[in-house]
């Protein structure tokens, strides 16, 4: 079985920039804003939205914790130069720290959560502030596997990177000029020191990719990748994952009652009538 | 207006005129008259003989979604251009007077090919000066819904085509929504006599078949296709494949195919452009750029079916009866 990951990064580009381009400005805006972690995934949605928009029409927001990396910091602003856009620095520890002193001993996944939920929060008031849309930095391999934090970091008005896999996005990130130091460095969350994705995942994306091409996009079955090579317990693991977090791709689900219920017979799409 | 050329093809005459001035009388005079009687006939014969050649343009349009009056207004603005740039047939792309993504929406933006529905009257209007294919949705009679092409000629409805295969599957879910046609015809224009399918019609073999077996001497084929599938190559998968295939009708049928396809976005669906026509030997006469907006025009030699089939005689040599007689067969296993 063949497994090609690689693509066109002008191809991609291209589709991408136009894909900003129309999704904001057909509903009447022209301006986008961005987390930017200091990451490969958010600096690959950051560079586009500028080719899109124009650098003055994005807002680069960078919200560091204490806990933070200095260099994800540094590496946000380094896109920030790079790009020329206007940006904004809100430290969340003092939105953040008085919910997670009430409760002494939380879990480090609660208050990495509740940080993704803060960010979200910033996003969302400087899209009002600045009268841009929150673009999404999800990329395929986390919406898949369910690694983002729910009105967290997965919370965006339009994403553009969310159907290609983190090596794809990495690919990407080199056709737009994106520094070497910023795709290189492991991928990371940030939300406790030393915190790694594939740390956490147990598995590294080169690896997890392959898989996921084969079961979602070629339609593998699960024991034709186990035979193609994969340990059973991987395949295992990931495709139940897969399974366990549809809930965070689709909207929640309503009870229906009446004859005509959202969600189930009054489908339009998002762009009617523009 | 087509420009005209005479084929020259058995018009030279000498040797015979060389005979006749060495005869005498009333023989040479009913000679001479017969003479110039089967000249002027073939004179005529010649004319039927033209060597057409006609500009055909793709309208690669983004659309309004749900929006049919921002959608007209369009089609009548570049059908204008048509007329100044000289244009004969001006092919519009699937549901493009509507988007395509319609959904709910396919009831509230239906309407009827004819002179007294209040978008057609302008396209018919439009089309006294250029003839069109548009596409949109068609409400029958009885209020089924149809996906429709509509080839419109000096005010008038040439032939309405509804969509014969209604993908659903994948990202498709036209069946909800659309009555499948239940007609594939070719249809006699001023220029000739063409066909017309929208986009999954021709992903299967047979539409395009009957109607080069019906005389369609060129295929209009118009699409909304999302464009999908990524890897190394500089377009995408799709792009590949719909050029494939209708370099291969061009070929096999030894027709023209004209292809017109969108550009623009419907949430995160991209419609990948790329319209397309092939000549009768598979050439490819032009191409209009991937993704964008864009009117793309070539000329049409009609005349090249002439040379084309009189090289590879695939029509001639094609035995319908015996696809009839084994699918006969076939179905009644």
């Amino acid at each position: 079985m063949e497994i090609n990951l690689s693509i066109d990064p002008e191809l991609v580009r291209k589709i991408l920039k136009e894909f900003i381009h129309s999704e904001i400005t057909r509903v009447g805006f022209s301006r986008a804003v961005i987390n930017l972690s200091g990451g490969v995934d958010s600096a690959v949605s950051f560079a586009l939205s500028v080719e899109a928009l124009g650098p003055e029409n994005v807002l680069a927001i960078r919200c560091p914790y204490k806990t933070s990396s200095p260099d994800s910091l540094e590496h946000a602003q380094v896109l920030i130069d790079q790009f020329g856009c206007p940006s904004v620095t809100i430290p969340i520890s003092e939105m953040v720290d008085p919910l997670i002193v009430l409760e002494p001993g939380m879990s480090e996944i609660r208050k990495g959560n509740i940080m993704a939920r803060a960010r979200m929060i910033v996003a969302y008031d400087q899209s009002e502030a600045f009268k841009g849309l929150v673009l999404g930095t999800g990329n395929k391999t986390e919406i898949l596997l369910g690694y983002t934090t729910l009105y967290g970091d997965s919370a965006c008005a339009l994403n553009p990177i969310g159907d290609l896999y983190k090596t794809q996005v990495r690919q990407l990130a080199r056709g737009l000029g994106i520094p070497d130091a910023i795709i290189a460095k492991p991928p990371s969350a940030d939300l406790w020191t030393g915190q790694t994705d594939e740390g956490e995942l147990g598995f590294t994306y080169a690896e997890v990719d392959k898989l996921l091409y084969l079961l979602v996009d070629q339609r593998y079955r699960p024991e034709e990748c186990v035979e193609a090579g994969f340990s059973g317990n991987f395949v295992r693991l990931v495709f139940e994952r897969v399974r366990r977090n549809q809930f965070k791709r689709v909207l929640p689900p309503v009870a229906k009652l009446s004859s005509r219920t959202v969600g189930y017979d009054f489908l339009y799409l998002r762009d009617w009538g523009t | 207006m087509p420009k005209l050329g005479i084929s020259w093809e058995g018009m030279d005459e000498k040797p015979k005129m060389t005979a006749i001035t060495a005869m005498a009388g009333n023989q040479r005079r009913i000679l001479l008259l017969s003479f110039m009687v089967s000249s002027i006939i073939k004179f005529v014969q010649s004319f039927l003989l033209l060597i057409m050649k006609i500009n055909l343009a793709l309208a690669q349009i983004n659309t309004t979604l749900g929006k049919v009056q921002i959608n007209l207004d369009k089609h009548l603005t570049i059908a204008k251009q048509a007329v100044q740039d000289g244009v004969d047939i001006l092919v519009f792309p699937e549901l493009s007077l509507t988007g395509y993504v319609l959904q709910d929406l396919v009831p509230a933006v239906s309407c009827r090919a004819n002179i007294n529905d209040p978008i057609f009257k302008y396209l018919l209007d439009a089309s006294r000066s250029v003839d069109m294919v548009v596409g949109f949705v068609d409400e029958d009679t009885r209020h089924r819904f149809y996906v429709a092409s509509a080839y419109l000629s000096q005010g008038k409805v040439a032939h309405v085509h509804h969509k014969l295969y209604l993908p659903t599957y994948g990202l498709f879910d036209e069946g909800r929504f659309y009555a499948p046609g239940n007609s594939v015809r070719a249809f006699d224009t001023r220029f000739g006599r063409f066909g017309m399918l929208i986009c999954e019609d021709f992903w299967h073999a047979s539409p395009p078949y009957l109607l080069w077996q019906d005389g369609a001497d060129m295929l209009l084929l118009s699409s909304a296709a999302p464009g999908r599938g990524l890897n190394n190559e500089p377009k995408l998968e799709t792009s590949t494949w719909v050029e494939l295939i209708n370099k291969a009708y061009a070929s096999l049928f030894t027709t023209f195919v004209a292809h017109a396809n969108r550009s623009g976005f419907e949430d995160g669906l991209n419609f990948m452009g790329g319209s397309t026509i092939f000549d009768p030997n598979g050439k490819l006469l032009c191409q209009a750029p991937y993704f964008e907006e864009s009117v793309t025009k070539a000329e049409i030699d009609l005349n090249q079916l002439n040379r084309t089939r009189a090289r590879l005689p695939l029509l001639r040599d094609e035995r319908p009866e015996l696809v009839l007689h084994e699918l006969a067969r076939i179905l009644n296993k």
